[in-house]
């Protein structure tokens, strides 16, 4: 051995033939034939070897051709060796060998590099080249994998439609493989993207293409929805084992894209299957799942939602249809159609809470539906009437009707304020509330718990002054009970036994009443005068406006055969009492005594000489009132009845009769329900002129100019929580203003409009 | 507006009575020749006892000028004028306009006539021409209407060479709605931009949803229902 101070340069070559067969041996143990192990010396001897050849003082200096002896070692292999032996073989054999020859290949790496480790240190660095492991692994690359990948990529995607369609595969050899692609990516994914991602995309894109085609037609939407929940699943399960992880979004993409997305509409608008039958059929789980899996999806519910609104609106129509064709005599079932139209609320509101998952997509398509429908005329009434009377019925029947217990009242008086939130014309609804309201406190029986309940309700909901004047009348009613305690206390010690009872109703609350001026016979005179005193102790500035068109009379009738006590209204009483004292009257001293209108007095005539009860005879004894006819007391009128309570109905009828008068009981009554829908529309209209009219110059105050689509736009905004109003209209009322002087067009822009201070 | 105002001094030309009900329609003579002109032309058609030309003296005016007396041209001297009341020229509106035209005979006033109407038809004016003649038309103190009559004979004297297309529709349109009974300035005005602005026949540039007045929105729709 040459010492160390005068060594022998080695050639290359000369190192060659230690190198060589150390390679080589290597070589036979990795490919599993049978060789002893490297010795430590030998390894020893092989690096030293080397690391001599590297320190030989230039131009001895090997450093260089070992690096390329090392380089030629692996291109040698790989094109003589390593590459045959896979491209002898197929499929999944081809896979194995690949994987084989890669694992063989890293080890090979690792122990060359060992061996010439010393050019890492030095050569490879000082020259900036590429490391022995890169040199190593580019080698596999470049020789090797450039040349089997495409077909590898074939049998992988084989494999994996072998697997989608049922059978099994070795996923762990696909793993090995699929890692080798992303290797010799050499850092980068790229080569694992164009190389196999690319392709197996499109493969998995046209596969569940032709399924979904298969499925939509053969299978009903449960069992669709149920498939492609199943595929989205064994779709993930494939990448956690063999895919590389990026491609979970963009496979799950895909499958989403064909299954889902692109038959969307086929699928939710089956028949008897698609979204529209599982929304009627209460398919609970099934909707479920078509929310999840749309839901992934980014804009993926918007269909459903579609779907589940059109349903909803649909049903919706076909109760208002259904109420529609059952209202026979022009009068709508309204209790029947508005516990339908709860029932259709509370039922689909469960299928957004739980299927649904309360999204607020769903949320707004059941809004959506339920505005469209619920605004809609039954036989010329409006939803918003309809309520109103539904609520009056409610409210009626509590005290009646033991099924009706509190919490059921209350529970309705819920789904009330929901539904109203849906209809536009809240202020008719309003309107017509407020008049069966005032029929229900003067007239009937009322639980105020119950009608305080809803106000409250509905105030919390809509805000204060919706239900403001409400309020002042069911508050009028308990002032006035306290009134009458005091008023009777007032009037214990006055002779005469006069037995009243006054409501007093606080004018602006209350719809408005007619007044007349009736000559009152005297006792009823002493009744109001007592009353009129005892109220001006109790209260100052207040002046009574006197409703007689309201009161009733209890009357006691003096008959030849015997007494009778009737209950009449306190136009009619007036009418009788007038009898008091003469038998016999003409309809002229009737009209002078009275002092009613005629259209009132022909009424109330009819009611008492043509009507059942002829408490009067009339001259001639035609059916109707005439201005040239007199009438008698009948004093031969008699009935089985003690009590009879006589009606005024609107049309005309005649009655005769008279009474002797012993005791006035007054009390509050009801009219016979002359419910002028008409009217009230009216009202109603003419109030959302001011509304519109006050809205316009409150925003034109305050901005001083405005271009006329933002006027009409903020003005329809502001009154929307009452009514939706008319564009026409809010046009005209700005063409007032401009009349009146509060607003005018701009001179350069006539579009525009300033506020005129 | 009494003429007497604002006149300077004047020497008095006729010895009349203090019991003249307007002094200045006689008593004062203008230093100028011209407004002596004018003055004289003035008396012409003056009414003596209440010293403003009336309709009927204006009806003479016409004849002397041979114009029909419903003629846009009298409007117009009207407007140069800015006479206050419908029928009613007083002596200081009568010398603004013949100032501002420059003449003082009725020959003078007859040739400057085409010179005025070239004038009042200037963009500039003619607005200001048409929002004048609604207000002349006013009879009276607050009222802000005209009813659908007048609207129509005024239409078609003012817009009615420049425009005859859409005043014939409108009037049509106005003679038969029965929504409304009176015509106010702010729809007034809006017919005239409804001319300038909306291509006609056709009115493919109207939009509902602007600023239009409503009336114009249903002659909108009800022309395009005729022409359907």
């Amino acid at each position: 051995m040459a010492s160390r101070q005068n060594p022998k340069p080695m050639t290359i070559d000369e190192g060659s033939v230690h190198i060589d067969p150390a390679v080589n041996k290597l070589k036979r143990i990795l490919e599993g034939k049978p060789e002893p192990d490297f010795l430590p010396g030998e390894y020893i001897g092989n690096y030293t070897t080397i690391y001599n050849m590297c320190i030989q003082k230039p131009p001895h200096d090997q450093s260089q051709e070992l690096y390329d002896k090392y380089g030629g070692i692996f291109e040698d292999y790989a094109k003589h060796t390593v590459l045959p032996s896979i491209m002898e073989k197929h499929d999944e054999y081809m896979l194995r060998e690949l994987s084989r020859r890669w694992d063989i290949n890293k080890i090979m790496v690792r122990w060359l590099s060992r061996f010439f480790f010393y050019l890492d240190r030095y050569f490879t660095v000082r020259r900036s080249l590429p490391s022995l492991t890169e040199v190593g692994m580019t080698s596999f690359r470049d020789h090797v994998y450039n040349n089997v990948h495409f077909n590898v990529k074939q049998v992988i995607i084989a494999l994996v439609h072998k697997e989608r369609e049922g059978q099994q595969i070795d996923r762990a050899l696909l793993k090995n493989v699929l890692d080798l692609f992303v290797e010799n990516g050499m850092g980068s994914i790229k080569r694992y993207e164009d190389d196999f991602e690319d392709f197996f995309l499109q493969e998995s894109a046209s596969y569940y293409s032709r399924r979904s085609s298969r499925w939509i037609q053969e299978d009903s939407c449960p069992e669709y929805m149920i498939k492609a929940e199943e595929s989205l699943k064994k779709e993930k399960e494939r990448v956690a084992h063999y895919l590389h992880s990026g491609t979970e979004p963009k496979l799950v993409d895909i499958v989403q894209t064909h299954l889902l997305v692109l038959v969307a509409k086929q699928l939710l608008e089956k028949e008897n299957s698609g979204c529209s039958a599982l929304l009627r059929d209460d398919k609970t789980d099934d909707l479920s799942r078509m929310y999840r899996l749309y839901h992934a999806i980014p804009k993926g519910l918007e269909p459903v939602a579609a779907a589940f609104r059109l349903h909803v609106t649909a049903e919706g129509n076909a109760l208002i249809k259904q109420a529609e064709d059952a209202a026979t005599s022009g009068s709508v079932e309204e209790q029947v159609l508005v516990r339908k139209i709860i029932d259709l609320h509370d039922k689909y509101m469960a299928y957004v809470m739980d299927c649904f998952q309360n999204d607020t997509l769903f949320h707004k398509a059941l809004k959506e539906a339920f505005e469209i429908f619920c605004n809609k005329k039954v036989a010329g009434s409006s939803s918003a009437e309809l309520l109103a009377t539904f609520c009056d019925n409610l409210f009626r029947k509590a005290g009646n009707d033991k099924s009706n217990d509190d919490s059921t009242i209350e529970s309705t008086i819920d789904n009330v304020v929901k539904l109203l939130d849906y209809i536009s014309d809240k202020d008719l609804f309003v309107e017509f509330y407020r008049k069966k309201l005032a029929r229900r406190l003067l007239f009937g029986r009322f639980n105020d718990d119950h009608e305080r309940s809803i106000l409250t309700k509905l105030k919390g909901q809509f805000g204060g002054q919706f239900t403001s004047k409400m309020e002042g009348m069911v508050t009028d009613m308990q002032l006035a009970k306290d009134h009458q305690t005091g008023f009777e206390e007032h009037i214990k010690n006055l002779p005469k036994g006069v037995d009243f009872t006054v409501t007093v109703l606080t004018t602006g609350f209350w719809p408005s009443y007619k007044t007349s001026d009736l000559n009152l016979p005297v006792e009823m005179v002493n009744c109001i005068e007592s009353f009129k005193a005892y109220y001006a102790i109790k209260t100052n500035h207040k002046r009574l406006m006197w409703i007689y068109s309201l009161g009733t009379c209890n009357l006691t009738g003096r008959f030849d055969s015997k007494p009778i006590e009737l209950i009449v209204s306190t136009y009619q009483a007036a009418v009788l009492c007038a009898f008091n004292n003469t038998d016999i009257l003409t309809y002229q001293e009737l009209l002078e005594q009275v002092n009613l209108s005629h259209e009132d007095l022909v009424r109330v005539l009819h009611s008492l000489s043509c009507a059942k009860y002829k408490f009067l005879n009339k001259q001639p004894a035609s059916k109707t009132i005439s201005k040239t006819d007199t009438f008698e007391f009948n004093s031969k009128f008699t009935d089985k009845m003690r009590r009879i309570k006589v009606c005024m109905r609107k049309f005309k009828k005649k009655k005769k009769e008279k009474t002797k008068l012993i005791m006035i009981v007054v009390k509050q009554v009801p009219l016979p329900p002359v419910d002028d829908r008409k009217k009230v529309v009216e009202d109603v209209d003419k109030d959302r002129r001011y509304a519109i009219d006050a809205s316009l110059v409150r925003i034109m105050k305050s901005r001083k100019v405005l271009p006329h689509q933002q006027l009409v736009s903020e003005c329809v905004e502001q009154l929307s929580r009452m009514f939706k109003p008319d564009i026409k209209m809010i046009k005209k009322r700005i063409e007032d203003l401009i009349t009146r002087d509060y607003l005018e067009r701009d001179t350069e822009n006539p579009s525009t409009f300033k506020y005129v201070a | 507006m009494p003429p007497s105002a604002s006149k300077p001094s004047k020497k008095r030309s006729k010895p009349d009575s203090a019991t003249d009900p307007v002094p200045s329609a006689s008593s004062k003579k203008k230093s100028s020749k011209e407004m002596d002109g004018t003055d004289q032309l003035f008396n012409k058609y003056a009414n003596t006892s209440s010293g403003v030309i009336d309709p009927e003296g204006i009806e003479k005016l016409c004849s002397s000028l041979k114009v029909p007396h419903t003629d846009i041209r009298i409007l117009m001297l009207a407007w140069r004028m800015k006479a206050e009341k419908q029928g009613y020229f007083t002596k200081a509106e009568w010398r603004t306009a013949l100032k501002a035209l420059k003449v003082d005979t009725i020959p003078k006033l007859k040739k400057a006539l085409p010179e005025l109407e070239k004038e009042v038809r200037k963009p500039l004016n003619f607005a200001d021409f048409y929002a004048y003649a609604f207000k002349y038309c006013l009879t009276e103190e607050k009222q802000k209407f005209l009813d659908i009559e007048t609207i129509c004979q005024l239409l078609d004297m003012v817009l009615g060479s420049t425009f005859r297309a859409q005043v014939d529709y409108f009037v049509d349109y106005l003679k038969v709605q029965k929504d409304y009974k009176v015509i106010n300035m702010d729809q007034w005005m809006g017919f005239y931009r409804f001319c300038n602005e909306i291509s006609f026949p056709d009115m493919t540039n109207y939009n509902l949803e602007n600023a239009w007045p409503s009336i114009l929105d249903e002659f909108f729709e009800w022309l395009r229902e005729k022409q359907a």
